[in-house]
This record gives C-alpha cells, sequence and structure tokens, in this order.
C-alpha cells in the first residue's frame, strides 16, 4: 500500500543506494520514539568545566590580565574536547548495519562510523587516508599500491592487515556488492604484498580507479569472521565488526541505534565523541521538532523536506549547510523513454527542455536547495563542462519545434498527449509533476498525471512500462562510475533499475565513455568528457533539472562535522562537540 | 413527494433550510466554477504563498501560485461529481440486492445477507483505500470503490423495508392478481419504502465526500482532478508557514458535509409520515 507511506512525506525510498539491482522496501515504520533526552551527559560538562579552568590556568599563568580572561573561552571552543554524545536521526530505519551487504543511504550514514574504506575524499573529491596510510599508482595507470595503517584492529580485537583488504574486494563485495562487483571485476591481480600492503593490478587503466574506495563503495570487512561463510547469512551481520572509530552498542529496532567510542582505535585520542547515538523518527513533523528542541544535533540527507529548510534555517542553534554530498552528487531529471513516439524526436524533447523553467523548479519547488544544471554531469563532479548546449525557458522555441514537427495544435491548443509518471518519493517529486504538467499545457503538450507507488514505479521503469517519469541518480565522483551508466548503449538492461532505461543509443556516445573511461592522460580525458557532454546537451536523451542538494542541520556546538565529500556517512573519529 | 405538506414539513425544521441554501450556493459554485474562476485550476496565476486578501488571490495562492479560491470552486466539481456518482452507484447495488433478499426471504435472502456481512466486516477506509491503490487513482476507481464500500448499510436498510411490506395487504393482493415478481417489487414496493432509503442516500452523500477527501489528501485522489482533499493533503507540509492553503478547503469540505447532513435531517422530518402527523 504505497498511499499509506506517502503519509510520512520524506519516503522511505529517498534514501536508497541508487545502483542497487533491486529495491529493498524493508524499512520499519514503527513508531515507538524512544523518550530518553540524552542531551550532553554529566561526566562531559565535568570534563569541559575542568578544560575551561585549565585553559583559564594557563592562560592566566601566562599572560596576566583581563585579556587572558577574554582569550580562554574562544580557546576552549576551538580545542578539541573529549567526551559527549552527539544524537542525529536515521530515517528510515535501515535493515541491517553490515554495509557490504546493504548500501542504503541510511545504512550507510550509521554504518560509515562501523566501517571504513580504504580511502575517503575531500570537497573536491582527490582521494584522502582513511584505512590506507599512502597509496601510489604506477605511470602506466595499471597498478594501484596502498599502504595501510599499522595497529588496526577490528572491533573484536583481532588484528587487521591486507589480507582482509585482499578478501573484501576480491571475494566479499565481487559476491554481495553490484556496483563494488563492476569495479573490482577489472582487476587482473589483488594481492597482499606484506601486512600492510595490498597491490591492485588492472586489466587495463582505468582512472576511475582511485574514486572507488570510498565506505560504502567498498567497505573493508573481516576477513576472519566472513571467509568460506554464506556472507548473506552470517549471524555476526547482525553484529557488525569493523574497524572504525565508533562500534555498535545497541539496536532498539523502532526506536534507536547506540554507537559507542572504539577505545582501541588506531588513532590515539580519536575519536573526541564518546558516542553516537541515532533515533529512528519516522514521523516527518517529529523529525523538525527534534532539531528545533535540540533533542538530534544533526539531520541529513532527506531527514527534513525541502519546504522545512527556510523555517529550520532561522532557527538560533543550528547551522544549515549544503556542502558534504559531492561525492553522492544526484542530479534529476525527466526521463523519456525513446521507444514511445514522438518521443524519440530528439526536437520534441529539446521542446520540453525550452518549456521548463528550472530555475522556478529550484526556487519554488525545493525551495532554493540545489543547482540549475546545464548538462548530465554535476557541477560539483570531475570533468564537468559548462560549455554545452543549454535551453534557457523560452514558450516560442519550444512551439516552434513543435510546428517544425509537424505538431499542430487542435482545436483545444493540444498538440500532442504524453503520460508523466512522477516519482513517488514525496511531496516534493509530486509538485514537481504538477509543475510539469503546466509547464508543458503552456506549449500545447497535454500531460495525463499517473500516479504509483514505489515499487510499482520501480517496477514500470525498469520494465521501461513508462512515457515520462521523474528520476534522480548519484554520481560517484566520477563520470565512469556515476554517468555514463546511464547513456550507454551497453547499459539497456530490461528489468534493472537506474541504467540506460530510455533506451538511447548514440555510438559515439559509447565510444567516447569508453575512451574516457581508459585515458590516463587527463587533458585527453577532459576533451573527451567534454566532447561527451556536448553531444548529450544536444541530443537530450534526458531533460536534467537539477542539481540536488541536500539540507544538513548541525547544532553549532558539534564541531568538525560533515568535513569531506562523504560528509555525514564519513568516520567523524574528529567531530567534537563544544559548550 | 414533492407536495406542499412535505415542503411545510421540511421548512419547518430552520438547521434543514439553511443547510438547503449552503448546499444550492456549493451546486452553484460547482456548475458555474469556469465563469467565476476562468481557466484551469492547477495554472500557476500568481506568486507562490500569498497570503488571503493579496491582489490576485482572494483566499491567497499555494506553494506554486495556483489560486486557492479557484481550486475550492473547482473542487466543488469533483467533490459532489464524486458524491453524487458514487451515491448511485452504491444506491444500484443495495437496493438491488436489498430488494432481492428482503423479496425472496429464505435461502436468497441468506446467501445475500451473508454476502453484504462480508463486507461490512472490513473497514470502509481500509478497503476503499486499497481498493484505489491497486487500480491505480482515477475519477472511475474511486467512485467505484466508493460505492463498493458504501452499500451494504443500504442493503441491509432496503431489505428491512421490503421484509415487513411483503406481508402487507396490498402486497398480497398484487400476488394474488398474478403481476410479476419485477412489477411487484419495482410498482408496488419499492415506491412505498422510498423515504428511509433517500434520506440514508442524502447522508451518504456527505460521507462519499468525506472518504473522497481522505483518499486525495493521502494522495489516492486522481491526479489530474482538482479536489478539496488534495489541496488539504498538499498544503498540510506547509501549514506552519501557510495556514490559509489548508484551512480554507477544510472549510469547504466541513460546510458541504454539514449542509448535506441538515438537509438530511429535514428529509427524514419531512418524509416521515409519523413525525408529520404529530406536528401537523
Amino acid at each position: 500500500m504505497g498511499g499509506l507511506a506517502n503519509r510520512h512525506p520524506p519516503n522511505k525510498k529517498h534514501r536508497h543506494d541508487r545502483v542497487a539491482d533491486t529495491i529493498d522496501t524493508t524499512g520499519d515504520e514503527d513508531t515507538r520514539m524512544t523518550r530518553r533526552l540524552s542531551g550532553i551527559p554529566a561526566s562531559f560538562r565535568r570534563s569541559l568545566h575542568r578544560a575551561a579552568a585549565a585553559g583559564l590556568l594557563a592562560a592566566s599563568l601566562a599572560i596576566p590580565g583581563t585579556a587572558a580572561l577574554v582569550a580562554a573561552p574562544a580557546m576552549a571552543q576551538e580545542t578539541p574536547v573529549r567526551g559527549g554524545v552527539l544524537n542525529s536521526i536515521v530515517q528510515p530505519e535501515p535493515p541491517t548495519l553490515m554495509l557490504g551487504l546493504n548500501q542504503q543511504g541510511p545504512t550507510q550514514t550509521v554504518a560509515g562510523k562501523i566501517y571504513q574504506g580504504l580511502l575517503t575524499y575531500d570537497r573536491k573529491l582527490n582521494p584522502m587516508p582513511s584505512l590506507a596510510e599512502s597509496w601510489t599508482v604506477s605511470p602506466d595507470g595499471l597498478t594501484y599500491t596502498f599502504k595501510l595503517y599499522q595497529n588496526v584492529k577490528w572491533h573484536d580485537g583481532k588484528p587487521f592487515s591486507a589480507n582482509d583488504v585482499v578478501f573484501s574486494t576480491s571475494k566479499f563485495l565481487m559476491e554481495v556488492h553490484p556496483r563494488a562487483r563492476a569495479v573490482f571485476s577489472r582487476c587482473e591481480s589483488i594481492k597482499a604484498l606484506d601486512d600492510h600492503t595490498v597491490e591492485f593490478k588492472l586489466k587495463e587503466p582505468f582512472p576511475a580507479f582511485i574514486q572507488a574506495f570510498e565506505v560504502s563503495s567498498a567497505p573493508i570487512v573481516p576477513a576472519h569472521i566472513y571467509e568460506g561463510s554464506d556472507f548473506r547469512a552470517n549471524p555476526a551481520n547482525n553484529t557488525p565488526i569493523g574497524t572504525g572509530p565508533f562500534k555498535l552498542k545497541e539496536w532498539v529496532k523502532g526506536s534507536y541505534i547506540q554507537l559507542v567510542r572504539n577505545e582501541d582505535y588506531y588513532k590515539k585520542d580519536l575519536p573526541y565523541l564518546d558516542g553516537i547515538t541515532f533515533r529512528v523518527i519516522p514521523d516527518a513533523a517529529s523529525r523538525s521538532l527534534a532539531l528545533e528542541s535540540g533533542q538530534v544535533q544533526q539531520t541529513q540527507y532527506s531527514d527534513l523536506e525541502p519546504f522545512e529548510v527556510p523555517r529550520m534555517k532561522t532557527l538560533p542553534n543550528v547551522t544549515l549547510t549544503t556542502e558534504g554530498y559531492e561525492f553522492v552528487a544526484p542530479m534529476a531529471w525527466l526521463e523519456i523513454n525513446h521507444r514511445v513516439k514522438p518521443l524519440d524526436d530528439k526536437r520534441f524533447r529539446k521542446a520540453i527542455a525550452y518549456a521548463i523553467d528550472r530555475k522556478f523548479i529550484r526556487d519554488k519547488i525545493w525551495f532554493g536547495l540545489g543547482r540549475v544544471p546545464t548538462g548530465p554531469i554535476n557541477s560539483v563532479v570531475k570533468f564537468y563542462d559548462p560549455k554545452v548546449t543549454t535551453y534557457e525557458p523560452s514558450p516560442d522555441k519550444a512551439k516552434a519545434l513543435l510546428d517544425e514537427m509537424g505538431l499542430k495544435p487542435d482545436a483545444k491548443g493540444v498538440r500532442a498527449t504524453v503520460k508523466l509518471m512522477p516519482m513517488p518519493y514525496g511531496e516534493t517529486w509530486t509538485r514537481l509533476g504538477e509543475y510539469l504538467k503546466q509547464a508543458l499545457g503552456k506549449v500545447g503538450v497535454a500531460v495525463v498525471l499517473e500516479s504509483t507507488d514505489a515499487a510499482g514505479w520501480a517496477q514500470r521503469v525498469a520494465n521501461w512500462d513508462y512515457e515520462i517519469t521523474t528520476n534522480f541518480l548519484y554520481q560517484y565522483g566520477d563520470p565512469a562510475l556515476g554517468v555514463a551508466r546511464t547513456y550507454i548503449s551497453s547499459n539497456i538492461r530490461k528489468g534493472v533499475l537506474f541504467t540506460n532505461t530510455m533506451g538511447y543509443s548514440n555510438p559515439k556516445v559509447d565510444e567516447l565513455f569508453d575512451q574516457a573511461s581508459r585515458e590516463n592522460d587527463p587533458a585527453k580525458r577532459q576533451e573527451q568528457y567534454s566532447e561527451v557532454q556536448r553531444i548529450l546537451s544536444d541530443d537530450l536523451p534526458v531533460v536534467w533539472l537539477l542539481e540536488m542538494e541536500f539540507p544538513t542541520f548541525l547544532d553549532k556546538r558539534v564541531k568538525n562535522a560533515n568535513t569531506t565529500a562523504i560528509g555525514v556517512n564519513d568516520t567523524y573519529e574528529s567531530v567534537w562537540l563544544a559548550k | 413527494m414533492m407536495n406542499s405538506d412535505f415542503w411545510r414539513a421540511f421548512v419547518r425544521n430552520k438547521g434543514a433550510v439553511l443547510g438547503l441554501v449552503i448546499l444550492i450556493a456549493i451546486v452553484v459554485l460547482a456548475v458555474f466554477a469556469s465563469v467565476f474562476f476562468p481557466g484551469d485550476p492547477w495554472e500557476m496565476a500568481t506568486a507562490p504563498f500569498q497570503p488571503p486578501l493579496s491582489e490576485d488571490a482572494l483566499l491567497g495562492s499555494d506553494m506554486l501560485g495556483r489560486d486557492i479560491a479557484s481550486g475550492i470552486a473547482h473542487g466543488a466539481r469533483v467533490s459532489l461529481l464524486i458524491g453524487l456518482t458514487s451515491t448511485a452507484a452504491a444506491l444500484a447495488i443495495g437496493v438491488t440486492l436489498g430488494a432481492l433478499a428482503g423479496f425472496h426471504g429464505g435461502k436468497v435472502d441468506d446467501a445475500i445477507m451473508r454476502f453484504t456481512e462480508l463486507f461490512q466486516t472490513i473497514p470502509n477506509f481500509v478497503l476503499a483505500v486499497v481498493l484505489v491503490a491497486i487500480f491505480t487513482p482515477s475519477l472511475t476507481t474511486i467512485v467505484a470503490a466508493i460505492a463498493i464500500v458504501s452499500w451494504p448499510p443500504l442493503a441491509r436498510l432496503s431489505r428491512a423495508e421490503f421484509l415487513s411490506l411483503r406481508s402487507r395487504e396490498f402486497v398480497q393482493a398484487a400476488i394474488t392478481t398474478g403481476q410479476s415478481n419485477g412489477t411487484i417489487i419495482l410498482r408496488q414496493i419499492l415506491p412505498n419504502s422510498l423515504s428511509p432509503i433517500i434520506v440514508s442516500a442524502s447522508l451518504m452523500v456527505a460521507t462519499a465526500i468525506l472518504l473522497e477527501s481522505s483518499l486525495s489528501f493521502l494522495g489516492l485522489g486522481d491526479p489530474n482532478a482538482m479536489s478539496w482533499g488534495y489541496m488539504i493533503g498538499a498544503a498540510r507540509t506547509v501549514i506552519r508557514q501557510a495556514w490559509w492553503m489548508s484551512v480554507f478547503p477544510g472549510l469547504a469540505i466541513v460546510l458541504t458535509v454539514l449542509a448535506l447532513n441538515l438537509v438530511g435531517e429535514g428529509l427524514n422530518d419531512a418524509l416521515n409520515p409519523k413525525l408529520a402527523r404529530s406536528r401537523g
């Protein structure tokens, strides 16, 4: 009953890993909510007092006088302090925290603190150390060697070694993780050179390889627990064992997930927090309230719907940022089935593009969240090129194109009728559908809206049983990982969602994407991707609507959170709470 | 039916008159919606989030700049249309089954009543939601779903009427004169059992409008038809920023349902001969 699910606007499908072959519909809708308002525990307050006192003392010893009294609080603010529990929201409740098996959005946010990948990425998507301390790429682009951190231990006390990385990437993920399988199947060999060195040899150059070691793309799992077992049925899946700075302490289904500090974490004095508690709050209004009242200090992704953002932005205790989603870099578009006439004609698709005011969509439907796109690649992703054909709103141009196609208005002013099935992911997408109907109606394209539930939508899109729909996909930092899959003809796969479901096929595009994925020279790669962007923006296989941004609200006391391109899904090892 | 006695009895109920006036006003609004508010109610006519009494929008505009007043007028059409057609459909099913059960009695009665009870055991609204969700929301499926969940009380009511009238002398006389069953049901019994059916049908229109609004509120309305329930459902997310988007369509539903209930009560008074006589 998808209809009932609509009662909770931030629909539980919002944050699925959009690459999974199948749609998981799990998600506990139990509304019991914990009443434990933990706030800041007394121990933290005590230690803070001590820190402040020590700061004062130190400062007054060094520079006696009143200046010290002014300087001290500022110092206490900026020096990280140990202790405190961060409260956040997890919505919908994940089916499991075993990140290797499930990469839905909520799973990533929680399990990203438990598991680690070899790398993380800065805001510009450049690799940064996570489990790997350093790495080298051979000049021919075929050999990637990672040096791992020493003294890393699994949460059960067993030592972590290169063997775990080899097992995870060559066996575990190959079996259970479609996105990782696509990447690691390009490896000729994956070897442990010693206990702390791993070498990946590729069959052919694949420069996007370095972007594939983020925690949800390639989580490292313990070989000593999974080796030789049935991965999906291993009882340890309920008690995830990772290497991250936080361990699972308690998971009360329908209520909260409690993570506590990993005392054996390999980085000295980290993490700063005593723990992180994720609260399950299925009701959208209650989620806003939890942030307003200070019950939670962080919300992310679709926890709050866009329409809440303008109001929450004005709260005195929180700050809003839309950064930290560069790795996922979602792009929303109007997906058009090229198997249906007249949608196969690019003049018709261009007419649609001219009929739509994307700035209106961003400002009025998404309440200012997001950027107006120019072409197929999100502007925060590598190899983005703005020099493409763009479509400023112009109903006249739209009508001219339709005239050129011979689609003349009938007595009612209708030139063509199309069916639009808006993505059933909550209110915002419904509004978008209503807007599109009006905007296209103005140029004589009558739109009949079809409504479905999430499962029905997924099934119909995957099986090409639609005319036009709205959709969004994550781009995963590199066009070879998250963009090509939508447009290359080898990815026209019936029954599989988030593939080239439009049925778009252009041999030149296939060739360019293929060449660029193997090109080691970044300048040449840029040229190839620029060309493919120019072709796509002229062919217009889909009509890009919005480079989506998600709002992250952070309580002003939360420091150092959300500093990478992975944002809220990162480990939070250096996050701390100020007074 | 519509004789002066009836009107005298109806007018005596002040509430019923008030209800009738409101109802007529709503019907006029629905019929002349395109005259009062030419153009599409989905049209983004003005700036979004305009409060009531602003220049282009008397009752304000919604989050996409659509005129609330226009939405209410055009929504009245959908609400009344669905209310009336689904009640008509429910009457057709309910009265037919009830008449057959009451007239024939015995095994036919048993079979039909067990069938009716089957529907009565399932909560109305849940069944309607399931039906609409399965058959994808459109005006037809919504009307059908509402009719399917609303006929059982009508069937029981008409069965009771038929059972009691079945043994009356005029029916016995008709049987002895050799009239066919169909003629007896349609010509003899039905006209004499209409009063309570009309009263409960008028109340059923109100229930149907509420059902449709609830379905639309849940996002199970026809996505191409502007309706009051849809307006509230869409506006509830911004209720703290913009109360007018949900309050005015809400008032429209309250007034319509109230009017229908008042009229139903008035009909009950006017059509119930005992009440009429005791007052007269």
